[in-house]
């Protein structure tokens, strides 16, 4: 069964017809070219596929595409217009928060959603003070972060970038 | 041959903190993966697997597949091209009958859509005769062989008729057995291949994106298989995300993809494992039983040592971990004997696995060691320090560098190491605390056969070529490093081209030699192109060369060195390990960049952590894994990970290569689990003699 949406992705609009069952993910990267969130299990298992739907960071291999229509979503090519770094992908440069860099746009994406989540004061599993501003120190960006898997053991470069980024 | 000189005009390009030279592409994920290399409507395959660990398919039912709307080929036994060689079983890709393992591939579709393709899969009927399989490793089986080697060309054994008599008169005798889990490497990227077949004039030819740590492997193996001149194949792989030794062999889902496009000539075929699939496609580390025993005398000098590993290996394709090498060459002994028996069992085919050998033997081996001391009575340290071998034991050569003392020193002091031989059982509120230390060590290999080409460009600049490929290595990055000072010029007159069989033969990006045997082809293609153009060579001069001869490295024994300091938390009511924080000092020659290296090291650490902690799968008896996702196979998240910190000694090893630098990509997992081991141990006095050190075997 197909079904027609709309939706925009890095700024662009595009109006396409959709198999109910294809995932955002696919949809971005098998219909729309954009291969810049990456599938690791396509089970949401890894957090690689994360983009940023209407400024939520969002697992694109749990979210069909029929879902997202008419929807404004963003990959991490999308944060870097023009070849100019988001600060975050800057910090990522910075403090080698990567290596073979395949969880790297995902990790990326979810960690401009947590820059945003920490500025709207939403806790997290390890806010001690439930009625404080929150504040991105290494244990709150750990436990935020942990739905992107990274094998490679970048882990301590990619913290170091978003304290970095948060102190911004 | 002299050791690569360092420029004297200018700023070498070795040893700076260089960014990596991928990372804009990687960090908006432009870096084209396997899967992502642009086509024009490509077709996509999904692949049917086993159900049942043995037995033989009686009837296959592909009509309901092939009815679906889109779907291009449905290949089997019953309709796949025979293949030209299929000796090696793990590439015998859909040519019989015979079920192996469950998770074996029985079927493959090509579909119009990844949609499309996934649906017919799941409408093939497979219809078996089921065998009984044997998926259990057993020590005591009397299935169990000595293979003739272990992998890296190793003996199997090694035997001194002195060891049994010296081990029942020692004055501290260890005797323990250990064992170590079915793991995973878990590479981020699932294993994938985007494959075009092309006829011309009945000539096929057939271009693969893979994800290799291997083009040059892949095409040599395919070319075999599938009866094709290699230089009708071509393999890329510009980004490869992750290995971990997992993509160092090709396995049969390359094999599957060119079937597929074989299927459809002309039209290119997207063919990713699932998750799930690369749990028993993509390979895993054989879980190990491993008896120790360490004969010491009244000093703990150690006498006599004995080293014997049990593992499992695949019933069609033997792969045998060298897990008990390492006891070959870590201590001094007079004495020793090494021993590897292997199980053949009804499951998927192991491989390497990042430090294979080295991760599991360390994990006994250091333990042993931590137990050795406690009863001889000496701090561990100076256990280690008393068993330093003056030369190689097992080859009797001199090391190149031998340099365990300073790094267990240094990371002594840094960690705040307080020497004792006994668990001190401390506690802070709800956590035991304890402290732990290990060695590691990972060989110097060395693999031939790597060349190189350099071509003067018109902008001035120098094209270095290999068919090298970066796994996330840095590769891309200290290549051009190597090859800037190589050539005498800055950085930015290089223009590396890596990962492509059209580029000059290189060797697999595994076993740690990537830098020294890929940086040691560059060094000599450029003292070639030197030496036939001159300094200011015409645009478009070029040179293939390979390594200059180097017959030093014949003459030592060459080995890295390194020492891991773990301090661990324990939950006194809940049993979970946590590890606050990790200190490991290196000896691994020259650090041509100190930023990628600290992430090999670093990376490495984090993963022998994991494995320390998590990382656990098992055959069940009916062939199922117990886990085949990210969910069930859990690997360190963020919130696993401590403060792990890693250093290195300054220091050069020119008899190895003339670059000077040993490989680093392995020697941070080896001997990690047992520091996180032996620390629990300090905590609660409880010596955990299996991993992972899960919750339940701290448990009040």
């Amino acid at each position: 069964m197909d079904r027609d949406i709309e939706l925009r992705v890095d700024r662009e609009a595009h109006a396409v017809r959709v198999d109910t069952r294809t995932t955002l993910l696919d949809l971005l990267r098998d219909r729309l070219g954009n291969m810049s969130p990456k599938k690791g299990c396509d089970h949401g298992q890894c957090g690689a596929c994360t983009v940023l739907v209407d400024g939520r960071r969002t697992l694109s291999c749990l979210l069909l595409a029929a879902q997202a229509s008419d929807c404004e979503v963003t990959t991490a090519a999308g944060l870097a217009p023009g070849g100019e770094p988001h600060p975050v992908q800057q910090a990522f440069l910075d403090h080698d928060g990567y290596q073979c860099g395949y969880c790297t746009p995902g990790q990326i994406c979810s960690g401009v959603g947590v820059l945003d989540e920490a500025a709207r004061d939403e806790p997290s599993h390890v806010t001690e003070d439930l009625t404080a501003r929150v504040a991105l120190d290494r244990e709150e960006l750990k436990e935020r972060m942990s739905g992107n898997l990274c094998r490679c053991g970048a882990h301590p470069g990619i913290i170091d970038a978003l304290e970095e980024a948060a102190r911004q | 041959m002299t050791e690569l000189s360092q420029p004297a005009d200018r700023r070498a390009s070795i040893g700076t903190a260089e960014p990596r030279h991928d990372g804009p592409a990687k960090v908006t994920g432009s870096a084209p993966y396997a899967f992502e290399h642009p086509a024009a409507d490509p077709a996509y395959g999904h692949l049917v697997t086993s159900a049942v660990a043995r037995g033989r398919i009686t009837a296959l039912h592909t009509d309901a597949a092939r009815a679906l709307p889109g779907v291009l080929a449905v290949l089997s036994h019953l309709a796949a091209p025979a293949l030209a060689d299929t000796s090696d079983a793990e590439f015998a890709v859909l040519q019989s009958d015979e079920v192996a393992f469950r998770g074996q591939i029985v079927a493959l579709v090509v579909a119009e859509d990844a949609e499309t393709a996934r649906e017919a899969a799941r409408l093939v009927g497979v219809e078996y005769e089921e065998s009984t399989a044997r998926t259990v490793l057993d020590p005591e089986s009397d299935a169990l062989y000595c293979p003739e080697s272990v992998n890296g060309g190793h003996r199997s054994d090694t035997r001194d008729a002195a060891v049994e008599g010296l081990l029942s008169a020692a004055d501290h005798l260890l005797d323990a057995t250990y064992r170590t889990p079915m793991q995973h490497q878990a590479a981020m990227e699932p294993h994938t291949t985007t494959a075009l077949w092309q006829e011309n004039r009945g000539h096929p030819s057939l271009t693969l994106y893979d994800s290799t740590q291997n083009p040059h492997g892949v095409r040599r193996t395919l070319a075999t298989v599938l009866g094709l001149p290699a230089d009708a194949i071509r393999c890329v792989a510009h980004y490869v995300g992750g290995g971990f030794g997992s993509k160092g062999l090709p396995h049969a889902n390359v094999v599957a993809a060119a079937l597929a496009a074989r299927a459809v000539p002309g039209r290119t075929v997207r063919l990713p494992l699932t998750r799930q699939q690369t749990f028993t496609l993509g390979g895993h580390r054989t879980p190990t039983v491993q008896r120790v025993r360490l004969g010491a005398d009244e000093g703990g000098r150690i006498r006599a040592i004995s080293h014997e590993a049990w593992e499992h290996t695949s019933r069609i394709k033997e792969f045998a971990e060298q897990t008990a090498a390492i006891s070959r060459m870590m201590y001094t002994a007079e004495h020793r004997t090494t021993a590897h028996r292997l199980l053949p069992l009804d499951v998927p085919v192991p491989t390497w696995m990042r430090a294979p050998g080295e991760a599991p033997g360390s994990y006994a081996l250091e333990v042993a060691v931590d137990e050795l001391a406690e009863l001889v009575g000496v701090d561990p340290i100076e256990l280690r320090v008393r068993n330093e071998p003056p030369h190689d034991p097992e080859t009797g050569k001199p090391w190149s560098s031998r340099r365990l003392v300073d790094c267990l020193r240094e990371g002594a002091e840094w960690f705040g190491w307080d020497p004792h031989h006994a668990p001190r059982l401390r506690r802070e509120g709800r956590w035991r605390v304890g402290h732990g230390v290990a060695a590691a060590t990972y060989p110097g290999l060395y693999i031939p056969g790597t060349k190189a080409e350099i071509e003067r460009l018109g902008d001035g600049r120098y094209a270095v070529r290999t068919g090298a490929v970066d796994l996330g290595t840095g590769a891309w990055t200290v290549l051009a490093q190597i090859a800037a000072d190589a050539l005498d010029c800055p950085l930015d007159r290089i223009a590396l081209e890596l990962g492509d069989t059209r580029l000059p033969r290189a060797s697999v990006a595994g076993g740690s030699t990537g830098t020294a045997c890929w940086g040691s082809a560059i060094v000599g293609a450029a003292r070639a192109f030197r030496a036939e153009h001159g300094s200011d060579p015409r645009t478009g001069a070029r040179t293939l060369a390979g390594p200059e001869e180097h017959p030093e490295r014949e003459q030592y024994a060459i080995h890295s060195f390194g020492a891991h300091f773990v301090e661990v938390r324990i939950d006194a009511d809940t049993g979970e390990v946590r590890v606050p924080r990790m200190r490991s000092v290196f000896s691994a020659g020259r650090i041509i960049n100190p930023v990628t290296a600290r992430s090999q090291f670093v990376g490495a650490m984090i993963m022998g952590v994991s494995a320390a902690l998590h990382e656990e799968n098992a055959v069940g008896h009916g062939g199922a894994l117990a886990t085949h996702d990210l969910a069930g196979y859990h690997v360190a998240s963020h919130a696993d990970v401590g403060d792990l910190r890693a250093r290195w000694l300054e220091e050069t090893d020119p008899a190895y290569t003339p670059i000077g630098a040993r490989g680093i990509g392995e020697i941070g997992i080896v001997g990690a689990a047992a520091a996180v081991a032996n620390a629990t141990y300090d905590a609660t006095g409880l010596r955990i003699r299996q991993l992972p050190l899960t919750p339940d075997h701290f448990l009040p």
